[in-house]
């Protein structure tokens, strides 16, 4: 080793080849990951897999409630979280001073993204499904998501919010538009891409999590549709964990397709969100 | 008129500005709530370091020291693989990588990050576990040592992205200072760049490790769920998170088992504070 260090340059590359293997650690397996899913759960899927309920003990049939249950609960989670993680942005980056109650604020946010996912299920459980009787529902189950949602939501919309330039707010004021205006009119709209981006990582996260729901509002197995926010649903992160550890006898085939459609749907709406993002970024106009 | 309205939303503003704070606190009592009732039954030191976890015989027992030493277990073994390959694809990535792979890179690192656990514990299950038991010759390859793997690639892209972040914060010049002495690239990595974004590197373990702890799909799915006291980290485990996970199903509202899940709640909910709140500080510390 004293010897190894005598020559800088050996050094060196035998340091970068270890952070090229470290790196290689990480992507080959990811990788190995998606081809697998893809590889063995494409065969699986065709229209009535998605379109068909699950059948014979849900080893067999198709996926469509819990596709529609996700569905539900996700677009529950955000009509919650974005009103709220929006305004929440735009107090942090417009109205807040540099104070304890700012500081507060974001340690609470800090805290919100850190709490484990089972946490809020417990949570979950008991403020809406036993205290405000919501009973598992999907009422219950999106306001947990939401909930959990909130921090992702808040982060990236006031990352776009304060990478508007000051100028364009100072410009607004000296023409007479009170703060608000401003906000409503100049600041919102060249920040949408910004809020967009952190809405759907919002919606991906919602779809994919499986511990949050589990008490709140999943079904073991349900073969109609819910028909208002007070039934069950099935979900597919649920669904998936279902046939892969408490239904014997599952083909491997439907487990694998389960788990591609809820992977293609997660890691779709994570590109549209990184595209929207890198082109944002390319676009800027200061 | 128009000043009324304004005055609305700006007061609407302010209360959804404080809402995460009412939320941290509402969590927090709800858990409270439900989860101190088990002091009725159980003392709170009998609670955390009681050996023996069987809610349901009869007296129930509620020592949850197998589930901690569970959880540590898993999280030490997911730590020691994922720091190491996390901070060096940071150093890659931050330092070395081209522009158009630097990019690449990030891209898929946050994809990895967004991986639905119950996916990564789908996969781990049926490829991972097998490759385990063959390798070390098991009885089964549901065991801590699957669970860690498996969790240390949902540690690393919190870990990727922090301490990349630290390192790129490293004033320029600091680099610049270090090349114009002659030291080598890697020199100037390890003696200039590593020292300077510390702190954040700190905070991108910490949390990394955070993300770890409060895991529970993959982990339920993949370390054999046994809550026994672990042995060696060849035998299957059972962790705080999968305890909750795989019994609050079963348990009936308000029983003690109820209460001693929102115990575990309790449990899990301040160590993540704890992680989170000190991991911030390294961060802030940085700035």
């Amino acid at each position: 080793m004293a010897k190894l260090m005598k020559n800088p340059y050996r050094t060196q590359k035998i340091a970068f080849s270890l952070l090229i293997l470290a790196t290689l650690l990480i992507v080959v397996p990811v990788g190995l990951i998606i081809v697998i899913i893809i590889q063995k759960g494409l065969p699986a899927i065709n229209w009535q897999f998605i379109s068909d309920i699950p059948r014979q003990g849900m080893r067999s049939g198709g996926i469509f409630p819990a596709i529609i249950g996700t569905f539900y609960l996700v677009t529950g989670a955000i009509i919650f979280a974005l009103p709220i993680g929006l305004l929440a942005a735009i107090y942090l980056s417009e109205y807040a001073k540099d104070n304890l109650l700012t500081r507060l604020v974001k340690l609470a946010i800090v805290n919100l993204a850190g709490v484990p996912s089972v946490v809020y299920g417990l949570f979950g459980l008991a403020l809406f499904v036993v205290f405000f009787k919501f009973g598992a529902s999907i009422l219950s189950g999106s306001l947990t998501l939401g909930i959990m949602i909130l921090p992702i939501i808040i982060t990236t919309s006031r990352e776009a919010l304060e990478s508007i330039p000051q100028s364009f707010r100072e410009v607004s004021l000296s023409l007479g538009a009170s703060k608000w205006q401003t906000i409503r009119h100049i600041v919102l709209p060249n920040a949408i891409p910004g809020i967009l981006t952190g809405t759907i990582l919002g919606l991906g996260r919602a779809a994919g999590e499986t511990a949050p729901i589990l008490f709140t509002v999943a079904a073991f197995y349900l073969p109609q549709l819910p028909n208002s926010i007070f039934d069950q649903a099935m979900a597919l992160p649920y669904h998936l964990y279902v046939i892969s550890t408490q239904v014997p006898n599952v083909d491997e085939k439907i487990r694998y397709g389960t788990a591609l459609v809820l992977l293609a749907l997660v890691l779709f709406m994570n590109l549209v969100a990184i595209i929207i993002r890198y082109r944002f970024r390319k676009k800027k106009k200061w | 008129m128009r000043r009324f309205k304004e005055f609305i939303i700006e007061k609407l503003i302010l209360v959804c500005g404080v809402a995460s704070i009412f939320f941290v606190v509402l969590i927090f009592l709800f858990l409270a709530k439900e989860g101190l009732a088990v002091i009725k039954t159980v003392s709170p030191f009998k609670f955390l370091f009681g050996k023996s976890w069987y809610p349901i015989s009869e007296p129930a027992q509620l020592g949850i020291l197998p589930l901690i030493l569970g959880s540590l277990l898993v999280t030490l073994g997911a730590a020691i693989i994922s720091v190491p390959i996390g901070v060096g694809c940071a150093i890659y990535i931050a330092e070395i990588a081209p522009v158009k792979l630097k990019e690449i890179l990030k891209a898929g690192i946050e994809m990895l990050a967004a991986i639905p656990s119950v996916v990564l514990g789908f996969i781990g299950m049926i490829t991972l576990a097998p490759l385990v038991k063959n390798i070390f010759h098991l009885p089964t390859g549901l065991t801590a040592l699957s669970g860690s793997i498996m969790l240390a690639f949902m540690a690393m892209p919190t870990i990727v992205s922090i301490a990349e972040d630290a390192l790129y914060s490293v004033p320029k010049n600091y680099k610049e200072g270090a090349f114009a002495l002659g030291a080598t690239h890697w020199q100037t990595i390890w003696r200039v760049m590593l020292p300077a974004a510390s702190s954040g590197i700190v905070a991108a373990v910490m949390l990394g490790i955070g993300r770890v702890i409060g895991e529970t799909m993959a982990v339920m799915m993949i370390t054999g769920n046994a809550a026994v006291i672990p042995k060696s980290i060849f035998v299957p485990v059972r962790t705080l998170t999968a305890t909750i996970a795989a019994e609050m199903g079963e348990a009936v509202v308000g029983s003690e088992h109820y209460f001693a899940l929102f115990a575990i709640g309790i449990v899990l909910f301040v160590i993540s504070f704890a992680i989170n709140v000190t991991a911030d500080l390294f961060l802030h510390k940085r700035q």
